[in-house]
């Protein structure tokens, strides 16, 4: 018969390797799929992928900066998460942001000086993925919503709204899109930090990294969020007010998000498309999940997925095969690691069925 | 009977949980046609190994025989298989299920689903039994001790033969205690073998016909019962002398004062259920006054309404600052309630669930009521961390140190934590329900000291208890409640058992 | 008036078959106390195996005539064991290894979406056929046979008669589950495990096989509603992301009808037209104000939401274990 009983703590080594020989294991799982697939060998798989990812120096830095911004949106969504507050919607509150900051480039592009103009972009861009976050946790915090799928929703909810100004502002008149906004004047675009042009955008995330750790562990509204998170009646008892921690935690992490989208407009995209957000809301949950909710953690779960993401995109170009193929190995190592914790926590054991042991 | 061919044996038991080893080396015989008490303190492994016997848990060694074969029970069901059936402390029942739905589940009978026929084979046996349950009304409309009957009637229904039942008196009054022991009788005298989980000497006495008794996860002896006394059992329970007696001393009259006045409160439930009708009384500075009855007559409603936890229909609480001020608690938060300088502690029931944080550290733990002082928007830990290791260093809280999540102790040292954190905060008034549940006899009496000492010290105290013969030596004043009203304040020294169990129910209640 | 009707109620109703298809599945996996945030993952994957199933079998064909009784199971079988799998991983990974349920979901949607999308996008080039596009006609053509005589009775016929076999499938097997829920031996033990694994255990149910079973069950009715859409809705032409959300609405239809699988026939049509709902209104010129139309199903959703949080009667409340994971030995 076969029980399960929990384990007496491990030792950090011993789980750091389980973790790391599990995550090895789904690399492997990983390259037997893909050489399936093309007919490859593993080795070459990961040859491939590793070209993909780290093949030039353009490469690297698209790279960084597409970890960057995945990790932008999971520092959003980890107050969210503390809290035991369920925020799918960093999609939605992504494009939010991204909607408001390219109607002030395309409205206000003309009439204002840059410095200025990137100033309203941000502010408002904040306001949008605040105001995103804050409607489902209003009524989470006032009548108990179910805020996963209140969040969800939202995120369609903001796709449409984008589709709706895709057309308003087409540009030129029957492309569908709405084009790179300001291209001749570059009003509204941000500027080029040292010289290149990704480098600002990762500067952001790991500031932003550094700001969501002390938050989170040595403020007075991290604790108030863990405390809320953990037992909203301990929270009560104490008089914390449990209604305004989760609208306030909401305001926060749905504005982090409008900054991603003011990134992406501002700082990368200078376009606005219905797909800008591009699943990170989605992808985050996961990173930030898998990470504990560490935010320096994030960094290497990040790495982790976008470097699956742009090996499997490498992979499908050369061998002309669709670009979702790395989402099929993102799916396969969450699925591993996923799984992990249960080892780390539970062991199995094997014992002799009726009694045979007595003498 | 020692003759007899055990129903029951278990031999060499043992299991842990993680580091805890819950039962270590166990042999235990269980006859037919007898009622056995398994005596321990909290936290000697008395339910565990009654789980391994009912198939929650299964052993990590050691083997079970029934009726002389070895047996393997790996499943509730492989238990029911074999004719036992337990009733756990914390009902096992589906709250939305009527009761006949609760007694079907599980029951793999071929033939027919039929509610209907079985709802009258439910019927059936209440009748017989004189079981005052309705087959087709929902759990969550029923009080406990009804709930404790659709799970006498379930075992009945499967036709058990050996019944454990795990403290099943914790939520009854004595009149209903009484009525379920005339009920044990009947079985036993029918041949089924019983076993009661306690820690209460006087129920020991009443029902049982032999005791064994657990202490730390170890069998440490037997006893016939009517040979043994309760200072025998205790002694063998402990494992050491221990004096019975918990002290009272007199209220410190020179500087009495009404500290807190309770008018005409009502409490209404979401559902909008009466939880408190029309409570009145009063709470003086330098005594404990004790709160009995059933649970869930409304106490724990009353203290979270002086606490600013629960909103008040209509009534007022009124707070004596001293002789001329009077400050009134109702609308506000426990927030406000501190803001106004109001010293107001409370020791809520649900320890990890509402005074706590389970996964959070002692340090951390200290500072929920303090972290926001000061205006840096960063918490400072310092002073949070002296007083958990003064409160670990004065109550002898065994943890491996202040950086341990409060989850990962046991039961007597997280309330150790919160009382330690409260009393810390040098209150006026202090509350507290069900303080010394699940504590062993060494840390009950270490909490009922800090009460008097309090008490001492001037502070209004008030314990919700639900041992009657606990409230009846500790406190000075007795409230009793009975379905949200107050059925009667007895003084504490001259009132018997009895009148506090007469006052607890329906039928008390009106005469008060 | 009628015309309407008769135009807009067999659309609502085909956008609204893959709704309660999907639902349905939910519902009981819910029952069993599984959130499975997965569904859309395996309504993706439900659909593409039927896909990948036929798409060989009508090549293997060479130009002979397809036969009807293999043209219809070889996709429903592969959509079933395509879906089966999904189910098997979210189990094994949530029941047997007690992950979170909600990241699980999501990775198994993150999978689910990519391998449709990828084998939608790549199929042909994997098998080497020189077809331009995924189009399986002659066995959408079987998925969409109707009675001989439904298109002969006018109004009646299309309203009630012109659909697919799948969709009256659908609606059978949401009035199946509710019976099987509230009127059987299995359904009461089904419900007890979502309300409270531990009493279930300790009346001797076991937990791990309802779980698994109820939860690959619901994925697999799920899965049908993938195989629906793409062999009957859409005529049996795959595109990538031409499902869309529709799983996420699934889910959120579990809410709307409070767990009753009854329910779900009348609110995934009523979804079903709100979906096509801006298709009927008269908007001119106007392209733009069309997409915000489509915003409709999921503000309707959000108003369901808030006001499904208004009612507090216990009847109506989720699985009281719903989203936790169950260890007997926990403590």
């Amino acid at each position: 018969m076969v029980h399960i009983v929990k384990r007496k703590e491990m030792p950090l080594p011993r789980a750091f390797a389980i973790r790391a020989g599990i995550i090895a294991l789904a690399l492997v799982m990983c390259g037997i799929v893909t050489m399936f697939m093309t007919g490859l060998n593993p080795i070459d798989v990961y040859a491939t992928m590793f070209k993909g990812s780290f093949g030039s120096s353009r490469k690297i830095w698209i790279l960084l900066q597409e970890i960057a911004l995945l990790l932008c949106v999971s520092l959003a969504l980890t107050p969210a998460f503390r809290m035991k507050f369920w925020n799918l919607g960093g999609e939605g509150q992504v494009l939010a942001g991204a909607l408001a900051a390219a109607a002030c480039m395309i409205c206000l592009g003309n009439s204002m000086p840059g410095a200025a103009l990137i100033a309203v972009m941000f502010l408002a861009s904040i306001a949008a993925g605040a105001l995103w976050a804050a409607i489902p946790a209003f009524f989470k915090a006032k009548f108990n919503t179910n805020e996963t799928l209140f969040t969800l929703m939202m995120n369609y909810v903001a796709t449409q709204l984008v589709a709706y100004y895709t057309i308003v502002w087409e540009n030129p008149k029957g492309s569908g899109t709405i084009g790179i906004i300001n291209q001749k004047t570059q009003n509204g675009w941000l500027p080029i930090v040292g010289g290149n042009k990704y480098l600002l955008i990762v500067i952001v995330a790991v500031l932003l990294a550094v700001f969501m750790y002390v938050y989170l562990n040595y403020s007075k509204q991290g604790y108030e969020i863990s405390v809320v998170g953990e037992s909203p009646s301990t929270a009560r008892y104490v008089g914390i007010k449990v209604s305004r921690v989760i609208v306030r935690t909401l305001i926060v992490s749905g504005a982090i998000c409008g900054l991603t989208g003011f990134l992406l407009v501002s700082g990368s995209a200078h376009t606005l498309t219905t797909a800008l957000a591009g699943g990170r809301g989605f992808t985050a949950v996961m990173v930030a999940w898998l990470a504990k909710f560490n935010p320096f953690i994030m960094f290497g779960s990040s790495f982790l997925l976008e470097f699956m993401e742009s090996g499997g995109r490498e992979i499908s170009t050369i061998y002309g095969l669709n670009q979702s193929f790395g989402n099929i190995l993102t799916g396969i190592i969450l699925f591993f690691i996923i799984g992990t914790d249960f080892f780390l926590t539970y062991k199995v054991v094997f014992s002799k069925k009726e009694g045979k042991e007595n003498a | 009977m020692a003759k007899q061919q055990p129903a029951v044996s278990l031999r060499g038991i043992s299991k842990s949980f993680g580091r805890v080893q819950a039962n270590n080396n166990v042999d235990l015989d269980i006859y037919r046609g007898e009622i056995l008490a398994l005596l321990g303190e909290n936290g000697s492994g008395k339910t565990t190994l009654m789980n391994m016997l009912s198939g929650i848990y299964f052993p990590d060694s050691g083997h079970i025989e029934i009726d002389g074969k070895p047996v393997s029970i790996g499943s509730p069901k492989d238990a029911f298989n074999h004719g036992i059936g337990m009733i756990h402390q914390h009902f096992k029942l589906v709250n939305v299920f009527t009761a006949t739905e609760n007694i079907l589940l599980g029951l793999n009978q071929k033939g027919k689903f039929d509610l209907v026929a079985a709802a009258q084979k439910v019927k059936d046996i209440c009748d017989a039994y004189g079981f005052n349950v309705d087959p087709n009304q929902k759990v969550y409309d029923m009080s406990v001790s009804q709930k404790q009957t659709v799970e006498i009637v379930k075992l009945l229904y499967r036709g058990a033969e050996i019944l454990i039942l795990d403290e099943p008196t914790a939520v009854l009054t004595p009149q209903e205690t009484d009525k379920l022991f005339a009920v044990l009788r009947n079985m036993r005298d029918d041949g089924k073998a019983i076993i009661i989980i306690t820690h209460k000497l006087a129920e020991v006495k009443d029902i049982s016909d032999r005791v064994v008794v657990l202490r730390k996860g170890e069998y440490v002896g037997e006893m016939t019962t009517a040979e043994a006394t309760p200072q025998q059992m205790t002694n063998m329970m402990v494992g050491r002398q221990v004096s019975l007696n918990i002290e009272r001393p007199e209220p410190e009259m020179k500087y009495r004062m009404e500290r807190i006045r309770v008018k005409n409160v009502t409490v209404k439930s979401r559902e909008g259920i009466t939880k408190l009708d029309d409570v009145s009384f009063s709470i003086y500075t330098g005594e404990i006054l004790g709160i009995a009855g059933i649970s869930g007559s409304g106490q724990k409603e009353l203290l979270e309404a002086i606490a600013g936890l629960q909103p008040v229909e209509s009534g007022s609480i009124e707070y004596n600052v001293d002789d001329h001020q009077v400050e009134e608690l109702i609308g506000m938060d426990p927030l406000k309630i501190a803001e106004m300088g109001v010293v107001l502690s409370f020791v809520p029931e649900d320890r990890l669930g509402m005074g706590l944080v389970g996964s959070m550290d002692l340090t951390d733990n200290m500072m929920l009521r303090s972290f926001r002082k000061g205006l840096s928007p960063l918490t400072d830990r310092r002073e949070p961390r002296h007083l958990a290791e003064l409160v670990v260093d004065e109550l002898e809280v065994s943890t491996p140190s202040v950086t341990t999540p409060v989850s990962k102790l046991s039961g007597g040292n997280v309330q150790k934590v919160l009382v330690g954190r409260e009393i810390a905060a040098a209150p006026t008034v202090l509350l507290s329900a069900y303080a010394v549940r699940g504590l062993d006899v060494n840390s009950s009496y270490i909490i009922y000291d800090l009460l008097n000492r309090q008490k001492g010290n001037g502070v209004a105290v008030v314990y919700v208890g639900e041992d009657l013969d606990v409230l009846l030596e500790l406190c000075d004043r007795i409230l009793v409640m009975c379905e949200g009203k107050v059925s009667g304040i007895v003084d504490g020294r001259t009132t018997t058992k009895n009148e506090v169990g007469l006052l607890m129910t329906k039928l008390g209640g009106g005469e008060a | 008036m009628l015309s309407f009707l008769v135009s807009f109620v067999p659309r609502a109703v085909t956008q609204g078959i893959p709704l309660l298809f999907g639902c349905t599945g939910e519902i009981i996996t819910e029952k069993s106390g599984n959130l499975n945030l997965g569904i859309p993952g395996v309504m993706y994957v439900g659909g593409i195996c039927g896909v990948i199933g036929s798409f060989f079998y009508e090549r293997s064909l060479g130009g002979a005539a397809i036969n009807p009784v293999l043209g219809i199971l070889v996709p429903l079988l592969c959509c079933l064991l395509g879906s089966l799998i999904m189910g098997l991983v979210y189990c094994f990974l949530t029941v047997s290894l007690r992950a979170n349920q909600n990241v699980t979901g999501l990775a198994l949607t993150t999978f689910g979406v990519g391998f449709g999308n990828f084998f939608g996008g790549s199929l042909v080039k994997l098998s080497g056929a020189d077809v331009p596009s995924i189009a399986l006609s002659s066995t959408s053509k079987l998925f969409r046979a109707q009675l001989p005589f439904a298109s002969s009775l006018g109004g009646f016929g299309a309203v009630f008669l012109s659909y697919g076999f799948l969709a009256y499938v659908a609606i059978l097997i949401a009035v199946g589950a509710s019976y099987v829920l509230n009127h059987t031996r299995v359904g009461l033990q089904l419900r007890a495990v979502g309300e409270n694994p531990a009493t279930a255990d300790a009346a001797g149910i076991n937990i791990t096989r309802y779980k698994y079973v109820t939860t690959c069950v619901g994925c697999m009715i799920a899965g049908l509603g993938g195989l629906y859409y793409v062999m009957d809705y859409a005529n049996g032409v795959w595109s990538n992301d031409a499902f869309g959300d529709r799983g996420w609405l699934a889910i959120a239809l579990v809410i709307f009808t409070i767990w009753r699988p009854a329910l779900s026939i009348p609110a995934s049509i009523l979804f079903g037209g709100l979906y096509i709902l801006n298709l009927y209104i008269p908007i001119g010129k106007d392209l733009a104000v069309k997409e915000l139309y489509k915003m409709l199903p999921y503000v309707v959703t959000i108003v369901v939401l808030v006001f499904s949080s208004l009612r507090n009667k216990r009847e109506n409340q989720p699985p009281e274990s719903l989203g936790l994971p169950y260890f007997r030995e926990n403590r």
